[in-house]
């Protein structure tokens, strides 16, 4: 499974990219693995509050609908809109095209509570 | 389940095959292989084999077989001649589904009742509270497997196995002399041409890896609930239960009122007489959603009028479907309506059953 270097993981299996005070957030690529086919994604509204560790999206594959957990506190301020019309980007490019939204960080410090990409793959095995 | 799940004789050759297994009625079944969307539109369009052997076959034989059947069961099988088979319900006394099933008449006085797999139990006991003399219960479902081999090319694959046409739909051959004691007979459960096949354990490694050999891609239960609800039909335990009857259900036709006697038929005519109090009804989502699911609220101009049954996005169709039981006003085709997703209304109508109708046939 793919964890890239350059990212910080959550235990629920969120990824975290850090520009500035800028947070995108996606799923990992053992998440969508898991979760398989993925057939709709429900983001959050652009200037909606996010609480670290409570849902933030829904991601639904053909079995079952999956919480998306903020990995911090923070306002969202975009969301993937390609994710729309192609879901299946979080499954073939979960890291990239497959981003889900990006919050402006209201507690940077939180990012300390995180995962290196290291402790995530530990995590998974 | 409090129990460790079961598990077919089948479990190590499709773990091996790289399925991905759940609990379902308390069995560990795959849910899919590679992928639901890519394992549906294989039936689809070529030939999928689901292994079905969690299901139930309780074989019933002797000189009342036959009385007690038509007295335990809904449908009339003075319908079902020797080599056909049958969809028919088991009821309850309030004319409630217990199970819905094929039974396949082997002989004169020899009928194989295909069961789900999570009602073996409920069924066998509920056929032994009933029994009669000249009627033996006889439940092999430990012993046997079952599989489904569905799709267009699937009468090739059949071809490629036994050297034989594929039995025409609802009727079946007892291939005794071929592979062992092996009954092969035209039904499923997706909509496609298709045929099931029962056997002994032993023989479940042969006929699995020949299937295989001969074209077919092995499918998880997840496809065969989507490829099932397309076609609208129940899944018992989700769709169907004891507090609905089949008349509501939608399944009249499978229940012959014209019979003197069965078990429910006071119920049914009773209710017949004084009006469905609901009906199932097919809901297709007109607006983006995400995918209904079972258990989400039906609303009508913002008034809760029911629940979800059962719910996907058709593969097929790259729509939301979905189940639900109505009140009959709300449950005529073309009636718009809302279903409440996480809180949010999605534009529905009801939809004439099937969602969908396969290229590859069938009339059933």
């Amino acid at each position: 499974m793919n964890v890239p270097e350059n990212l910080k993981y959550a235990e629920s299996h969120e990824w975290i990219l850090i520009e500035g005070d800028i947070g995108t957030v996606g799923i990992t690529d053992h998440a969508q693995a898991e979760l398989t086919d993925i057939v709709y994604v429900d983001p959050p509204k652009p200037g909606t509050p996010v609480t670290a560790g409570q849902p933030a999206a829904v991601v639904e594959s053909v079995k079952a609908a999956s919480d998306i957990y903020a990995p911090v506190d923070g306002e969202v301020i975009e969301v993937n809109a390609a994710l729309a019309s192609e879901p299946a980007l979080v499954n073939t490019s979960p890291y990239e095209a497959g981003w889900l939204f990006k919050v402006r960080l209201a507690n940077p410090q939180q990012l300390d509570a995180l995962k290196s990409p290291e402790a995530y793959r530990a995590q998974i095995g | 389940m409090s129990s460790a799940p079961r598990r077919t004789p089948l479990f190590e050759l499709q773990h091996a095959a790289g399925a991905r297994c759940i609990n379902f009625g308390g069995w560990e079944m795959p849910v899919q292989f590679t992928s639901i969307l890519d394992e549906h539109n294989t039936v689809r369009t070529a030939c999928g084999v689901f292994d079905i052997s969690h299901m139930g076959e309780i074989f019933v034989s002797g000189p009342e077989a036959f009385d007690w059947l038509q007295h335990m069961l809904a449908n009339d099988l003075a319908k079902c001649p020797v080599g056909s088979s049958q969809y028919t319900f088991l009821l309850n006394e309030r004319g409630g589904v217990i199970d819905d099933l094929i039974v396949y008449r082997l002989h004169d006085d020899e009928f194989l009742l295909l069961v789900n797999a999570a009602k073996i139990d409920e069924d066998a006991a509920w056929l032994a509270a009933h029994t009669r003399e000249g009627a033996v219960i006889d439940n092999r479902s430990s012993t046997m497997c079952a599989l489904a081999v569905q799709g267009p090319a699937s009468p090739a694959v059949f071809r490629a196995v036994f050297g034989r046409e594929i039995p025409e739909r609802n009727t079946f051959v007892a291939l005794e002399k071929c592979r062992g004691a092996v009954i092969a007979a035209g039904t499923g459960y997706t909509g496609e041409t298709g045929f099931e096949l029962f056997f002994p354990n032993s023989l479940a490694s042969d006929i699995w890896h020949s299937v295989i050999e001969a074209g077919a891609t092995p499918c998880g239960l997840g496809a065969r609930d989507t490829l099932r609800l397309e076609m609208c039909y129940p899944l018992n335990g989700s769709d169907l239960s004891p507090d609905r009857t089949p008349l509501e259900a939608g399944l009249g036709i499978f229940v012959a009122l014209d019979k003197p006697d069965f078990i429910g038929r006071e119920a049914l005519l009773a209710q017949k007489g004084a009006g469905l109090p609901s009906r199932l009804a097919a809901l297709r989502m007109t607006v983006k959603s995400p995918p209904p699911r079972a258990h989400y609220p039906v609303l009508a101009d913002g008034v809760p009028i029911g629940e979800t049954t059962s719910g996907a996005l058709s593969p097929s169709l790259g729509e939301g479907i979905a189940l639900a039981y109505l009140p009959p006003d709300f449950a005529k085709p073309g009636r718009k309506l809302e279903i409440d997703i996480r809180g949010r209304s999605f534009e529905a109508v009801v939809e004439k059953k099937p969602f969908y109708r396969p290229s590859s046939k069938i009339s059933a």
